[in-house]
């Protein structure tokens, strides 16, 4: 295995059906164990290229390998197996499924990526340990995922996304439904377990202020284009 | 755990969920009861008559004789002579005959002549006998039972008078002659309900005076001469036959139908009864195609519930689709989301017919004579169930498809 986690490389995407938006990235590549924060604007591509590297989108031209595997060359059905076992992904915010208990949802990647799961040995477990890593009070396990705060569910989303040790966490703006000092708390949180999983992240967002923890800063306009012709 | 989930989604819109369920449950609850009716009153309908093994009156069709004869509706077109009546009822295979003489009414109900022989032998709803819930069967020569419902239409008791008026909705009473109420029968939902009987005698008694069908002019004949007349019948109408074993019914049967005298026609009830059902059930079917439309209309509805709720739940698919669930799962979701609704519904279909059934039954059986058995949920009720749930999760494949499309062009990247 390679240390490799993400690499990208003479990517290229066209929206289909919707003239003017392009993406083409030359290159781009997250090491394992490396935290890597993508600073764009909104409309700057980052949501394209987050599909792009999960595999919900397919590029035109060009090649999408995480974890020693080429994505592109992956089946539908076989890329949803694949991002389930190898990334797990963080939202801005509205991460979890509200009606369902928090532990639920925590193991709810497990369900789809069998592997994953392999390696945990008590999932309940498991997503409990998460919890209280994070700061999050045991009681709140069974609690409904709707009923937390906003803080209370990115602390969530984080443990789901951790679990099962993927070797590429997603994160897309996980801070900005959160006020300053949670999201310092929050990042705190999230980079202890990342170091004690040995696992990859990379963070898109528009806050350069949150640079200094990672271990590279990359500019979306740096890596990528974005050609747009008029529609 | 995608069950459990998809259940805690469901709950999670308890009240358009719990309305939908609701519509399928009334849905299914009407059909069933439909259903049941449908086949009650096929029951009942059959029910009308049993254990008169022929029917025998002047040759006309087997429809027509039993709608006068039983049904009292329409006119014989011939009577029989009362000799043939004899011959016939000396016949070896006869264990009982009862005459029918139709053709008077009092208002608008039919008044029929016969002999005591009736209230022991006329049986209805397997075998059940008629119950005199007030006062005597008659009597006296001018003694009248009155069935339930012209009781309670007309409001009589007993002893209160009534006058015979010759033909049907006729004008000519035979004023000469009142009739007394001796007793009323209990309700029974057949026609006997709806009918006058006085005896045999009585009949040949109103039309002493009368020639051919009309009054003799000038003349009159008082009750206390014609109390002394010899009132033996020249005719009937009909006779309800029961045989000595069922095996000379049909014996019997050809020996009324070649009966040289004059033309004669015996009928099996329970063959003319079919017939005859043959022609009322178009409106049977009809009652069911109308509520089969209506648990359409719920599942279309629960379509409806399910397409308006996929925009909303965008954000739920977006996630499930993040976590690496397949657009396939999220269209077998859903699916089985439909399921579910169609199962609670139809259950609880079959509970409000059962919780109708257990209301109703005595209040219909009083209303309209019409007998709702209630028994275990057979074969029919497990089929509509299995239909209605396989029905469910065809039409819920249209919003399926619709959010299979849209999870595999959104990804996991909904922007709400």
């Amino acid at each position: 295995m390679s240390d490799t986690v993400l690499a990208l490389r003479d990517l290229s995407f066209r929206w289909p059906g919707r003239a003017g938006f392009a993406l083409t990235v030359p290159e781009l590549t997250v090491a394992r164990g490396e935290a890597v924060l993508l600073l764009g604007e909104s409309g700057s591509g980052k949501s394209t290229l987050l599909s792009l590297i999960c595999g919900t989108i397919m590029p035109d031209r060009g090649i999408v390998r995480i974890a020693d595997e080429d994505v592109t060359r992956l089946s539908g059905g076989a890329r949803d197996r694949f991002r389930a076992e190898q990334i797990g992904v963080i939202f801005q915010q509205f991460n979890l499924l509200p009606f369902g208990s928090v532990i639920d949802n925590i193991l709810l990647p497990l369900r789809f990526a069998p592997r994953r799961r392999g390696r945990v040995a008590k999932p309940p477990d498991e997503a409990a340990r998460l919890c209280a890593a994070l700061g999050l009070p045991p009681e709140l396990g069974r609690a409904r995922a709707g009923t937390l705060s906003v803080g209370q569910q990115q602390r969530v989303a984080v443990a789901r996304a951790l679990i099962g040790q993927p070797p590429l966490i997603i994160a897309d703006e996980p801070t900005s439904a959160l006020d300053a000092n949670s999201q310092s708390a929050f990042l705190d949180l999230l980079f202890a377990q990342l170091s004690a999983s040995d696992t990859s992240l990379l963070m898109v967002s528009h806050d350069p202020r949150l640079g200094e923890r990672f271990d590279r800063v990359l500019r979306i306009e740096d890596i990528a284009r974005i050609d747009r012709v008029a529609a | 755990m995608i069950a459990r989930l998809a259940l805690a989604s469901l709950m999670a819109r308890a009240l358009t969920v719990g309305m939908t369920i609701l519509a399928i449950a009334l849905s299914v609850a009407l059909f069933l009861g439909v259903e049941k009716v449908r086949t009650g009153a096929k029951a009942s309908f059959a029910d009308t008559i049993s254990e008169t093994d022929l029917i025998m009156g002047a040759r006309s069709g087997s429809v027509q004789l039993l709608l006068y004869s039983v049904f009292r509706i329409g006119n014989a077109t011939n009577n029989v002579t009362w000799e043939s009546y004899q011959d016939i009822a000396a016949r070896p295979e006869i264990d009982w005959i009862v005459p029918i003489s139709l053709g008077d009414s009092h208002r608008q109900f039919r008044v029929m002549g016969t002999s005591q022989a009736f209230f022991d032998h006329y049986k209805y709803r397997q075998g059940r006998s008629l119950e005199i819930a007030d006062g005597a069967p008659m009597e006296d020569l001018f003694d009248a039972v009155i069935g339930a419902d012209v009781a309670a239409t007309l409001a009589y008791g007993i002893g209160d008078p009534i006058v015979v008026a010759h033909g049907l909705a006729s004008f000519t009473e035979h004023e000469d002659q009142p009739f007394r109420v001796s007793g009323i029968l209990a309700k029974t939902g057949t026609p006997v309900d709806r009918t006058v009987i006085v005896s045999m005698e009585a009949i040949e008694a109103i039309h002493v005076d009368w020639q051919s069908g009309a009054q003799v002019p000038g003349q009159s004949t008082p009750v206390e001469v014609i109390r002394e007349m010899d009132l033996t019948p020249k005719a009937v109408t009909a006779a309800l036959i029961g045989v000595q074993s069922p095996l000379q019914t049909f014996a019997l049967q050809r020996a009324i139908n070649t009966y040289g005298e004059e033309p004669l026609l015996a009928i099996l009830p329970g063959v003319a009864l079919q017939e005859l059902w043959g022609i009322v059930g178009i409106a049977e079917t009809a009652l069911l195609a109308v509520s089969s439309m209506v648990v359409v209309t719920a599942l279309i509805g629960m379509m409806a519930t399910i397409f308006s709720s996929l925009n909303e739940r965008r954000r739920e698919m977006a996630i499930f689709r993040a976590m690496g669930a397949r657009p396939a799962t999220i269209l077998g979701m859903l699916v089985f989301e439909a399921m579910v609704m169609a199962v609670a519904g139809a259950l609880i279909g079959v509970a409000l017919l059962y919780l109708g059934l257990v209301i109703a039954q005595p209040i219909v059986d009083e209303a309209f004579g019409l007998w709702l058995p209630i028994v275990a949920p057979g074969l029919r009720e497990g089929q509509v169930v299995v239909a209605v749930v396989g029905a469910g999760a065809i039409v819920s494949l249209l919003p399926a498809i619709r959010a299979y499309r849209m999870s595999l062009a959104d990804g996991m990247m909904v922007k709400s």
